[in-house]
């Protein structure tokens, strides 16, 4: 089945994305041509309001394209009538779920609803089905236990089961990470980029999350304030400076030397930081937090750090000199310093 | 799936239940009332037999037997129509009456009642047969209409705003009927307040003839909305992405619950809580969310308590008939009371 398939299963050409509500019509972004390719687990990145929400939603067809054709499977999408489409694509929402009396299994059963007949009725290849969506999020265990017990990590693999038991080549996620701790959201990115590597998934997933989209994603989709869409490999916009172009109103410093923002925009004061490894590395971290720069350069620095190899920290500020013996003195030291005639 | 398993026996076995308690309470509403029969008299009367006494042949098929089978109808059409409304308005407390019908079928019977019979149409004194054919008529009329205005109105808005607007639409009837209320005579008023309490001996069989199909066919349609029912728990965006036909599909689901309560109230007046009550027990009893249990577990709990607030409302032993609302309100009433405190919040209560 998948040889026979084109490399593209969802494309769109010309696309203009939006609202229309009777006469009024509000544009978010236009003139995006995209295509999603099997086995490929795409980022859809961009500042709130971008339309990342509006594109996975015209994408899936539950909201009409402004103009612009979308075709999936080679076929164009409003002409595939609802059953057929609930076959080739499938969605993750941030919708809240049903509540109450529903055990996990029936829930990702739902999924099966464009292969069963009237009455709903599933067959052996149907569970057989579901097992493994269960199975393949790590979610077996939870097949019996009710909805509402489970937690926002829990709940959203069996959403993400219940799309997979679908078994549509293209999977739409809008969000899926959004209210999920760090290692829930490793572990689900995970499961993802997994998941469409070996099933052949094209797999599209909005996220505020850039630093796992960086890590993460084949490709990545970067939509900007003036409505249009930049495409690329992580690593080649990362360091193309786009990321700074379309983040740039959000307030946000985008640093190409971390792969990740500054916390404060612009630092005024610096410090020179001498040392190697971890310490190293969480002294600068720490430093960036409370608002200070870096420098290589002794005299445009306000202070200088040295860590030592027995594991001290060496300040020297206007030549007085301090010892601390870790790094939670010396950012306490940091706090309590004055440093508003430093500026 | 064992599981699976589990859950089937449970709905044959609470399916099974409750149809025997139907039965058995059937049998006890045709045998006691204000004139206590035997029941061997019953079973020669329903099996045909000719030595039954002619005046007790009467009172068993012409006021119990079709009692008995409008309470039934009634309470399995109330329960449905409350299972599809929860479900399509994702929320536990709604009923067949959140779109107004209620109130509908209250402004066209006070219309009737308080309004007309003063202007001249006169209703024989305390509703004689043609008196009660022209109740039943407005209040079919006046729940139909109000249906359709909401039915209108809801084609232009997303689901919470249907309800609203369905109580809304209640509340500015409700207002009208008041303002009728308070101009009308203390006689006048009280044939109204009658009609509120609701009640089950009106229907004659002549009336069955087109109530018993307007319920069936209610109860068909709905039977025929389970995969669209069940993915619309999901929520209407999800609904859409597994393949179902969202608005025609809610559409026509309203249309089985406004023509279920529809009925009902235009026959036995409004009957408040069993379309709560006995879909919230059936969930509970079957343990499940699956339409395909709980529209006929709702059909037969919804039938079950309809005749056992008859049976109650009519005070065996007793020598008056108390108000069928009153009774199916303390009923209804600690059955949500109940579920909520063992679920300890809405989300738990609607499953």
């Amino acid at each position: 089945m998948m040889e026979t398939l084109p490399a593209t299963v969802l494309s769109a050409t010309a696309l203009a994305i939006g609202y229309q509500h009777g006469d009024s019509t509000r544009c978010i972004a236009s003139g995006l041509d995209l295509a999603l390719q099997a086995g490929e687990f795409v980022c859809l990145l961009g500042p709130n309001g971008t339309g990342k929400s509006t594109l996975i939603r015209s994408l899936s067809g539950m909201q009409a394209p402004l103009s612009g054709v979308i075709r999936i499977a080679g076929c164009e999408f409003h002409r595939i009538p609802p059953r057929q489409r609930a076959r080739l694509v499938s969605v993750v929402l941030t919708e809240t779920l049903p509540p109450g009396m529903m055990d996990a299994y029936t829930m990702v059963a739902l999924g099966r609803h464009p292969y069963s007949g009237w009455f709903g009725s599933l067959g052996t290849a149907d569970h057989a089905r579901i097992e493994w969506a269960l199975a393949a999020v790590g979610a077996g265990e939870l097949a019996r236990r009710q909805i509402a017990e489970l937690s926002d990590g829990e709940r959203q693999k069996i959403s993400i089961a219940r799309a997979l038991a679908q078994e549509a080549n293209v999977m739409l996620l809008d969000e899926p990470t959004a209210y999920l701790d760090l290692p829930r959201r490793v572990e689900l990115m995970r499961i993802l980029r997994d998941l469409a590597h070996s099933q052949g998934l094209a797999l599209l997933l909005s996220t505020h999350d850039l630093d796992l989209a960086l890590r993460f994603a084949d490709r990545l989709w970067v939509l900007n304030h003036t409505g249009g869409l930049i495409q690329g490999y992580p690593e080649a916009i990362a360091m193309s400076g786009q990321f700074a172009r379309v983040f740039e109103s959000e307030n946000l410093d985008w640093d190409p030397t971390t792969g990740s923002f500054r916390a404060h925009p612009a630092p005024c004061l610096r410090v020179k930081v001498t040392g190697d490894g971890v310490p190293a590395l969480w002294t600068r971290r720490a430093l960036e937090r409370l608002g200070f720069g870096l420098t290589r350069e002794a005299q445009h620095a306000v202070c200088c750090i040295r860590i030592t190899s027995a594991g001290e920290w060496h300040i020297t500020r206007r030549g007085s000199s301090h010892i601390c013996p870790d790094i939670t003195r010396m950012i306490e030291w940091f706090q309590t310093q004055n440093w508003s005639e430093d500026g | 799936m064992d599981s699976q398993r589990s859950v089937q026996t449970r709905v044959t076995l609470v399916l099974l239940l409750s149809a025997g308690g139907i039965i058995a309470l059937a049998a006890l509403s045709a045998g006691m009332g204000s004139v206590p029969l035997p029941m061997s008299e019953v079973v020669k009367t329903l099996t045909g037999s000719t030595e039954v006494d002619p005046v007790l042949r009467q009172i068993i098929l012409d006021f119990r037997l079709p009692r008995i089978l409008t309470a039934l109808l009634a309470g399995a059409a109330l329960g449905t129509a409350g299972l599809l409304m929860q479900t399509v308005f994702r929320n536990p407390l709604a009923d067949p009456f959140v779109l107004g019908v209620n109130s509908g079928a209250s402004l066209g019977v006070a219309i009737v009642l308080l309004a007309l019979a003063p202007a001249g149409i006169s209703l024989t004194a305390g509703l004689g047969t043609s008196g009660q054919l022209l109740v039943i008529l407005a209040s079919s009329a006046g729940a139909g209409a109000t249906l359709f205005i909401v039915l209108l109105l809801s084609r232009r808005v997303d689901v919470m705003s249907v309800l609203i607007i369905g109580l809304m639409i209640s509340y500015t009837i409700g207002a009208l009927v008041s303002i009728l209320m308070f101009f009308s005579m203390a006689e006048r008023l009280q044939s109204f307040i009658n009609w509120s309490f609701g009640d089950y001996g009106n229907v004659s069989w002549t009336h069955l003839r087109l109530f018993a199909p307007a319920v069936l066919s209610g109860l068909l349609l709905s039977s025929m909305f389970v995969k669209p029912l069940d993915a619309l728990l999901l929520g209407d965006t999800y609904a859409q992405s597994v393949g179902t036909r969202v608005r025609q599909s809610r559409c026509l689901i309203l249309i089985a619950a406004s023509l279920l309560a529809g009925a009902v109230t235009g026959f036995c007046g409004p009957i408040g809580f069993l379309g709560i009550a006995a879909p919230h027990l059936s969930r509970y009893l079957c343990r499940s969310s699956s339409h395909r249990v709980l529209i006929p577990a709702s059909i037969c709990i919804g039938a079950l308590i309809s005749l056992a607030s008859d049976f109650v409302a009519r005070g065996p032993g007793l020598d008056v008939v108390l108000p069928l609302n009153a009774i199916t309100a303390l009923v209804g009433a600690p059955v949500i009371i109940a579920a909520l405190m063992k679920q300890r919040n809405m989300q738990g209560l609607f499953r």
